[in-house]
């Protein structure tokens, strides 16, 4: 099913207003991770205001739909997105990573309503999901886990230690989306280690591997259905993204994975921002 | 008589699955040494087994806890510790999610394969770990009352399990108290304060002591963290000197943890039994345990010694 021509506009505003949350906040508290939040905006958003089913309501309850953030320092976005549904009060989002408050830099679950797991140290975000997954399926639950990843994080060995497992146990109701936008912190995925022919690694490891721009609503809402519609395994899509996307001076910058924000910087965001 | 650990572990775990369907066992391409194939032969759809992967067994019960489940993972105590510390430090102890991490094969008991397979410092890092119960079991007997406690405790716990057959200690009608420790044998001149298999070394070096004229108290410290502070120091106030003895490097383990404790509550004389900071190599595990300094004639020069010093 497409998405409707209403979801559609009403997502593109929440984009909109989301990233410039997400500016705003990041130059008041002068640290976290802009680079990475901007990339996968839309992701979070088509999830929690459209294909999940999670609300205030069945926070608690088992038959909910469970996301993963596998790269945890995206976690302001997740934040923003969190503090819209009304899990916790917005207010708490100016005090991010500071001290006495509920959001830590790399998101809790002890801490933050609607936080599944704790996430931050690469790679354990598919590891857990594969079990969560495995677990609503003992539970005969039909609940599905979305896992979200970075393209530097599928460097780590356990990454591909959970494609196995997931792939072996017949996780259809696990989807990975990978926020590909092709930068790491230390430069881009290319210069740093080149992960190559992405559909073909996942197919080898046994997952239905569908392509999506993840900056396109509609692209990324279909790619989801036929992640949901498939029932032989586990489902990855690839999500072609730009890392800082929306600032012009952001994009695609390795040094926008975590630097704070200056105020020439900040003005000429918010400038680029208001013309969208 | 004796008895093996790794036996007794697996029985509990079959019970504990017979009688809690929410106790789901993970093991990594070891489950015939663990013994955690004992619940995967009856209890299948709740057995997964994901190869050699440890990190990802860890990381997997991360989120079976989520969804509410046991979770029991098991490999070698050694790659448990290395290979799946991540995940479990992360996930399981930072979510103080409601896995039980089963460390099999611990200290130098799988002694023919030598130093890789050896753990020695696993007490030091679950100890450090927050969140985290750590138990030691004895014997047979205790290995299965602590295993099934462990299920019934409701947060991350580590359970230390040898590989060896050991002697009985426990009669059948034993009960196991998370964060007790156990007074096995009375006595006035010195304190024997032992985890694990050393309770057994440290039950023998109380009749060496006999024969020299010396009264040892020897008590079991089965739950390393949290310890029991309060058996520590009215031993520490009636006995006036302490040996520990534990399989494990001097430092970090439970050594550390007693010299901790009285060092607040009765600080008197301490003396540590345990591997002295090397490495070990293959061999026979009580020619090993003889030659790295944990055997029964240790503990009792130890206790001579601090005896002197009070």
């Amino acid at each position: 099913m497409t998405i409707s021509k209403e979801k559609l506009n009403e997502l593109t505003v929440i984009n909109k207003r989301f990233r410039r949350t997400l500016i705003d906040l990041l130059y008041k508290i002068q640290t976290g991770h802009p680079g990475g939040s901007l990339s996968c905006t839309e992701i979070l958003t088509l999830l929690y205001f459209e294909k999940m089913n999670i609300t205030k309501e069945n926070l608690n309850s088992m038959g909910r739909d469970r996301f993963i953030l596998g790269k945890g320092h995206a976690a302001p976005m997740l934040y923003i997105t969190l503090a819209e549904k009304g899990f916790f009060p917005k207010e708490e989002l100016q005090n991010l990573r500071q001290i006495n408050a509920m959001l830590q830099g790399h998101p809790c679950s002890k801490t933050t309503p609607g936080v599944e797991l704790s996430t931050g140290p690469l790679g354990l975000g598919i590891s857990a999901g594969c079990g969560m997954a495995q677990g609503l399926k003992l539970r005969n639950e039909d609940s599905m886990v979305y896992v979200v990843m970075g393209d530097g994080e599928i460097q780590e060995g356990i990454v591909w230690e959970a494609a196995m497992a997931a792939s072996k146990f017949k996780l259809n109701n696990l989807v990975a989306i990978l926020d590909n936008n092709g930068v790491q912190l230390d430069g881009t995925v290319e210069e740093i280690m080149p992960m190559g022919d992405i559909r073909a690694k996942w197919e080898a490891f046994g997952w239905h591997v569908i392509e999506a721009d993840g900056h396109d609503i509609s692209s990324l809402s279909d790619a989801i259905d036929e992640a949901k519609g498939y029932k032989d395994g586990p489902s990855i899509i690839n999500a072609k993204t730009v890392k800082g996307k929306g600032i012009s001076f952001m994009e695609g910058k390795n040094i926008w994975h975590g630097k704070p924000i200056s105020k020439d910087e900040y003005e000429a965001a918010i400038k680029e921002l208001e013309v969208i | 008589m004796k008895k093996s650990i790794r036996d007794a572990y697996g029985e509990a775990l079959l019970e504990l699955g017979r009688e809690n369907s929410e106790v789901v066992v993970l093991d990594a391409d070891v489950s015939g040494s663990t013994k955690s194939i004992t619940f995967g032969k009856e209890i299948p759809e709740r057995f997964f087994n994901v190869g050699v992967a440890e990190a990802n067994m860890a990381g997997m019960a991360a989120g079976f806890a989520a969804t509410g489940y046991i979770p029991f993972i098991n490999t070698f105590a050694a790659f448990m510790v290395l290979r799946a510390g991540d995940p479990i430090r992360s996930l399981i102890g930072y979510g103080k999610l409601n896995v039980k991490v089963a460390g099999a094969y611990a200290g130098m008991s799988d002694s023919y394969d030598g130093a890789t397979h050896h753990t020695l410092m696993d007490i030091a890092f679950f100890r450090a770990l927050q969140n985290f119960t750590v138990v030691s079991a004895a014997d047979a007997v205790q290995a299965k009352a602590a295993t099934k406690a462990a299920a019934f405790h409701n947060g991350p716990v580590y359970l230390r399990l040898s590989r060896a057959e050991v002697p009985v200690i426990y009669g059948e009608d034993y009960t196991f108290e998370l964060g007790k420790g156990e007074v096995l044998r009375e006595g006035n001149d010195v304190t024997l304060v032992a985890t694990g298999v050393m309770v057994q070394k440290a039950l023998e070096a109380h009749e060496l002591l006999k024969e020299k004229g010396i009264s040892a108290r020897v008590v079991n410290i089965h739950t390393i963290k949290p310890i029991d502070k309060d058996l520590l120091t009215k031993c520490a106030k009636e006995t006036g000197a302490i040996v520990t003895a534990e399989e494990h490097n001097i430092y970090g383990g439970l050594g550390g943890a007693v010299s901790e404790a009285l060092a607040e509550s009765c600080p008197v004389p301490i003396a540590i039994v345990g591997v002295k900071d090397v490495f070990a190599e293959s061999g026979d595990y009580e020619q090993l345990l003889e030659k790295y300094g944990l055997a029964a004639k240790n503990i009792l020069d130890e206790a001579c010694k601090v005896i002197k010093r009070k």
